[in-house]
């Protein structure tokens, strides 16, 4: 099996807040992030395919399909974006890093039909990111 | 699908590679440079991984401010600048190698109360890495 990896980089604003929790509790959970005026972050994904390349093209998957996947349905999406407000899969939810990764994973997951998707990687900052697998336990909530 | 939270620190520190039972000689067969008795050291960049269920009442699986105080407390205020060798009561039993330096790091780590501590990863410099991964579950 062969992972392919690609890379990306989109900017978003995003603050957090819980309604269902007092002022002091929002502080006190989510610290200077509670801050309503948002800010922002540059945000580096990396999209890894796994599969057997084909015995014609070599290839896993066609990457320039890959990259316009990954424009249309990340770059479109999520780029010079606010994530609380701007972001239908992210409507109800905290726009944390994992809940980003998560729907990431569950727009991009359906759309690869060449390999299988293996891992996302998302980078808040070079010192936070998390990843998402296919393998392990399943259903992370 | 399965998610990891990363966080990545970072600590300056020195040790010297060498068993005591071992002659000069063997040491340095073995341990070549690391075996200096003055010591030397590394900016060491530390990650660590924990895994569970995101909350959704806050989007995380950990609280960002717990998993730094806990890291602070159990591992960066005794390895920050430290002679490891000396300075961390661990490696008087063992050679203080980068593996076995993520195998301390990650039994320090191991009782985080709030999520699985999954793996821990530390770079000794840009050309060297060594991953720890905890045993899986039963």
């Amino acid at each position: 099996m062969i992972r392919v990896t690609r890379k990306l980089e989109f900017s978003a604003a995003h603050f957090y807040h819980n309604p269902n929790l007092s002022a002091e509790e929002n502080r006190r959970v989510f610290g200077k992030c509670n801050n309503p005026h948002g800010h922002g972050h540059n945000y580096v994904l990396e999209v890894t395919v796994a599969g057997e390349p084909d015995p014609k093209t070599g290839m896993v998957l066609d990457l320039k399909e890959l990259k316009e996947i990954l424009d249309r349905e990340v770059t479109q999406r999520m780029d010079h974006r606010h994530l609380n407000y701007e972001v239908p899969e992210l409507a109800g939810k905290i726009p944390t890093c994992e809940e980003i990764a998560v729907a990431l994973w569950r727009i991009l997951e359906p759309k690869i039909h060449q390999g299988r998707l293996d891992r996302i990687r998302l980078y808040e900052s070079p010192d936070l990111f998390v990843d998402c697998t296919a393998d392990g336990m399943k259903g992370a909530r | 699908m399965k998610l990891s939270l990363w966080r990545r620190y970072s600590f300056p520190a020195s040790h010297r590679l060498f068993r005591a039972e071992w002659s000069a000689e063997q040491n340095e067969r073995i341990f070549g440079k690391c075996a200096n008795p003055y010591s030397h050291g590394h900016n060491y960049a530390l990650e660590v991984a924990v895994t569970g269920k995101v909350d959704p009442a806050t989007g995380m699986i950990a609280n960002l401010a717990d998993l730094d105080g806990f890291v602070q407390q159990k591992v960066l205020d005794a390895f920050d600048h430290a002679y490891m060798n000396e300075q961390i009561p661990e490696f008087r039993e063992c050679v203080p190698t980068t593996e076995n330096v993520c195998r301390v790091i990650f039994q320090r780590l191991a009782d985080f109360p709030s999520a699985r501590i999954e793996g821990v990863r530390i770079e000794e410099t840009g050309k060297n890495s060594f991953e720890y991964a905890a045993p899986s579950n039963p």
